[in-house]
């Protein structure tokens, strides 16, 4: 196989119609006689409702029809448990999935009570503000810690406690450890993650076709197969009768995987009982509380040493906001307890956690999804221990490492994807000491530090490693198929939000079928092309999807071979492919353009071979045994105003390793968006409720997303070791760079602000919190 | 309901009559009156810069504006930039495409309305000036880094001396 394309900065594919306002999104699909939605929501965190009325809202002109619960009938079902709990000894987990429309209760601000079709969008809000909804104000349950009294209010009366789940996972015996330990670290974390933010809100747009019984659905989904699989289900339709498909998205970062978003489960049984295509469109501030969330998760954990800094063991007890509902299982918390471990070699570790049913938006997968709680924690143990023993920080980091002939390095606990947490291969070291030599560390430390610290400079630096599991289960598949024109058609069942998918899997395919990468037709996300797969999640479209495109491209290879040997009557091996020709080698005047040959594939006449597949074409699947580690080293050069707390970035390092990259220009993108977020999520982010479950941040304007002035240029480096679990070597890189940031902040910022000996012990920070750190440890400083 | 107006605004050159209410946003007038839906919606409250177009040549949010305000006025939408696209860019957007200045896209439009106003007035900004030009547009996905890089590539493709200019 010559390599031609993998491996290369190519532009995308998909650019020019999006550079040109042409691509559709799910808001620009406008059909005939369209209808179109509003909601209202409930202004309460938790109350009963004591009734709804709509009269008024279905008098108004336009207004073609008002739902609430009682409307739905049976159709009123609470939602599917998307990700059942693992298979871990002793788990407790309540499944509460959300509703379609409040019914009885109300549950988190945002939550929907009714639902307003009118003959336009403005006149559904009109209507909207027609509708009284009465509720009896229930106390709010919104502080994690106080949800667990014995005398808390029930989110869910016929459980006997808010507790969600509870679980515990461990290796070898902590306590033992720390009985031989010579340092015991004790500390308490918070870790805020935030929101997704995506530009593009959510929204669907339905078409039931009654003359073919055919039901359309365009929507932001990451995982439109699931949709379509689960509303045939809740329909009594066949699954041959509905086609979700997710168009171009206006970015994912995992909120938009939740399933089944109430409107979800509305929208579509709308449009078949109006018979009319019913359009929805979430509005920005319904995307602040209607749109899932990750949030935050507080933890007490405690690290045993030795005096060289070789870590013992850790133990770390937290909680988990998982809001209203937790449809997607544990995910979120199995991330943290298990990225927790990091790139070290752990070999006692206790962990225990409950999750917590509060009045706040549901929680589930957000870019990095709980990763980032679990890094903050070890790097800052780490942090710790180091100052106490007197070590530098990259040198305890390095006596932790796990040691690349300890690959694979079994974790013995179990990870989201249910089987127990083994990373298959890494070599970290390297990563760490070229993050250190881009970023000049001994020179900055050495020189520049102590002379801008003379000048009255507050500068420092940060350094901080992580892994990241990838390229998960269960499975995904493909189809390639050449056409009688030459032009190479490629389906796959996952939905794309920008990572470039039609141009990195086209260069997976031009590369095994020797053709133009510009010539590949990809689709990706659409019911009707391609059925079978789960979605685009856990870093996972490069890896899952990316192997089965291979599998899928090598198989029509063979086909190619096999037909081409045949016409040419010469063995396999004698064939050559390229600019989407095969020809005997050496002899270029056999050439047969693809194009021919798929045409010889498919006679019209005549008679074919027994088992003879027409056409060239094949379908392929791929299902990793386990998922593949990727990981990787932040470094970071900040300086900070001690009389304003703002922070500048000076410099910004990653050298990261995921495996072999099918496209550097877009993994750089990749990292370049996760910093961002991570950067959002480490300093200006913040997602405020106050005590009665009143979201105070539901706009732009008080939840700051970073700008172009606040996210500085990255410098990015690469190790590559190759995943031994598939064969194009890949691991995933979608979450990566949002993962450390927050733990790399906490660093830079404390070694900036040495002299007032700060110990941060939470994010996201702000000039204002910072602020306050600052004054505290003045004060303390005086004091002593 | 309210009452209508009729208005007439051209829009990438071509002249739109539409009778419309007075309340409706120009964002929404372009988007499903005009159905140009390159234009696209991601706050509604002026903040993320998505729906920005030209108003006279000027950019301006169009979620901050009604429709009717328009009357009389000439409006370009990203559609406008590159008749003949996809398979002709601007310059501007061939430039986005060779720098990978775009993920999702969604933003896109917004940022490449804001910054051709932006090159005419200075074709050959430094990364700060192009920086604080683009922050009042969000971008979720990019990071910013690759759109600073596209902006760099188009002043030297679109360089007012031809002499100049970088032609690959
Ligand atoms: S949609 Fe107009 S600024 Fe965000
Ligand atoms: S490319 Fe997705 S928001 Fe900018």
């Amino acid at each position: 196989m010559t390599t031609r394309y993998f491996g290369q900065r190519i532009k995308r594919n998909e650019d020019p119609v999006l550079l040109s306002g042409r691509a559709l999104f799910t808001d620009d699909v406008h059909l005939p006689d369209m209808l179109h939605v509003a909601f209202v929501r409930s202004d309460h965190a938790h109350g009963r409702i004591v009734s709804i009325d709509v009269e008024a809202a279905r008098e108004r002109e336009g207004v073609v029809a008002v739902y609430t619960a009682a409307d739905l009938g049976d159709y009123w079902q609470p939602g599917p448990l998307l990700v059942p709990p693992p298979p871990i000894e002793g788990i407790v987990f309540n499944a509460r999935t959300q509703v379609p429309l409040a019914k009885d209760k109300v549950r988190h601000v945002g939550e929907p009570i009714a639902m307003v079709v009118a003959e336009s969008r403005y006149i559904a809000e009109d209507a909207v503000e027609d509708i009284f909804v009465e509720i009896e104000p229930l106390p709010a349950v919104v502080d994690m810690e106080k949800a667990l009294e014995p005398d808390a209010p029930l989110i869910h009366e016929d459980l006997d406690s808010n507790l969600a789940a509870h679980v515990v996972q461990t290796k070898g015996d902590y306590e033992k450890a720390k009985a031989e330990a010579d340092v015991v670290i004790r500390r308490r974390f918070y870790y805020n993650h935030g929101i997704a933010a995506a530009m593009e809100n959510r929204g669907m747009v339905a078409h039931w076709d009654a003359k073919t019984q055919h039901l359309t659905m365009w929507d932001t989904t990451q995982a439109p197969i699931a949709i379509r699989n689960g509303l045939a289900a809740m329909l009594g339709l066949s699954t041959s009768q509905v086609r979700v498909i997710a168009p171009f998205i206006g970015g994912g970062f995992g909120p938009k995987i939740m399933m089944f978003y109430p409107e979800e489960v509305l929208i579509p049984w709308a449009a078949m009982k109006l018979n009319r295509p019913v359009k929805w469109i979430e509005d920005r501030r319904e995307n602040f509380f209607a749109t899932t969330h990750e949030r935050d998760q507080i933890h007490w954990a405690e690290i045993a040493l030795t005096k060289e800094g070789r870590i013992l063991g850790v133990k770390d007890t937290f909680l988990h906001d998982t809001g209203a509902y937790d449809p997607y299982g544990l995910t979120v918390p199995i991330n943290s307890q298990c990225t927790l471990l990091g790139c070290y070699d752990v070999p006692n570790y206790y962990s225990e956690f409950k999750a917590v049913f509060t009045n706040k938006t549901l929680v589930t997968p957000y870019r990095g999804a709980g990763r980032q709680h679990g890094v903050f924690v070890m790097e800052r143990l780490l942090d710790i221990a180091a100052r106490e023993l007197g070590l530098d920080r990259n040198e305890i980091r390095r006596r932790n490492f796990i040691p690349p002939d300890k690959f694979p390095y079994n974790n013995e606990i179990i990870y989201q994807d249910f089987v127990p947490l083994v990373y298959d291969s890494g070599n970290y070291e390297p990563a760490l000491n070229k993050a250190l030599e881009l970023i000049g560390y001994e020179q900055f430390v050495k020189e520049e530090q102590p002379r801008l610290r003379a000048e009255g400079k507050h500068v420092g630096i940060g350094v901080v490693a992580y892994v990241e599991g990838t390229g998960i289960g269960p499975y995904e598949g493909a189809r390639v198929q050449i056409e009688s024109n030459g032009m190479v058609n490629v389906a796959t069942g996952i939905g794309t939000q920008g990572q470039g998918h039609f141009t990195s899997f086209a260069q997976v395919v031009a590369d095994q079928l020797g053709v133009d990468v510009r010539k590949i037709r990809m689709v990706t996300g659409d019911t009707a092309e391609f059925h079978w797969g789960t979605g685009t999640f856990a870093s996972r479209g490069a890896v899952v999807a990316g192997n089965a495109i291979h599998a899928a491209a090598a198989a029509v290879r063979q086909k190619i071979l096999k037909l081409a040997s045949q016409e040419l009557e010469v063995a396999e091996e004698d064939l050559e492919l390229g600019d989407g020709k095969v020809w005997v080698r050496g002899v270029p005047d056999t050439a047969i353009d693809l194009g021919t040959l798929a045409v010889k594939a498919n006679p019209l006449r005549g008679a074919v071979k027994p088992g003879t597949e027409p056409g060239l074409e094949a379908t392929a699947y791929f299902g990793p045994e386990r998922g593949a580690t990727a990981n990787g080293v932040h470094a970071m050069i900040v300086e900070v105003d001690p009389e304003t707390a703002t922070v500048q970035i000076k410099r910004y390092v990653t050298v990261h390793d995921c495996g072999r990259v099918i496209n550097p220009l877009i993994l750089d993108g990749q990292i370049h968006g996760g910093i961002a977020q991570g950067i959002g999520n480490a300093f200006y982010e913040r997602i405020i409720y106050d005590d009665n479950g009143q979201l105070l941040t539901a706009s732009f304007m008080d939840y700051l997303i970073p700008t172009a002035m606040e996210v500085p240029p990255i410098e990015i480096d690469h190790v590559e070791t190759p995943s031994p679990l598939n064969p194009l070597g890949t691991k995933g890189a979608g979450e990566a760079g949002a993962i450390p940031t927050g733990a790399l902040f906490a660093q830079a910022i404390e070694d900036a602000l040495a002299e007032y000996n700060l110990e941060i012990r939470e994010i996201p920070l702000s000039p204002n919190r910072l602020f306050e750190l600052i004054q505290e440890a003045k004060a303390k400083k005086g004091g002593a | 309901m309210s009452e209508q107006m009729t208005i007439r605004v051209t829009i990438n050159g071509k002249a739109y009559e539409r009778t419309v209410e007075p309340r409706l946003l120009l964002s929404d007038f372009l988007r499903h009156e005009c159905d140009l839906t390159g234009t696209h919606v991601g706050c509604e409250h002026g903040v993320c810069g998505a729906c920005t177009v030209l108003f006279d040549g000027l950019p301006v949010r169009s979620c901050l504006m009604f429709a009717v305000q328009a009357h009389g006025h000439e409006v370009t939408t990203v559609e406008g930039l590159a008749p003949e696209a996809p398979e002709r860019l601007h310059p501007l957007q061939e430039a986005f495409w060779e720098a990978h200045g775009l993920q999702c896209g969604f933003c896109t439009p917004g940022f490449l309305m804001t910054l051709v106003p932006f090159l005419e007035q200075n074709p050959n900004p430094s990364d700060e000036e192009i920086r604080e030009a683009i922050a009042g547009n969000l971008c979720r996905c990019t990071g910013y880094q690759h759109i600073v890089s596209a902006v760099k590539l188009a002043a030297a493709k679109m360089h007012p001396d031809p002499s100049l200019r970088e032609t690959r």
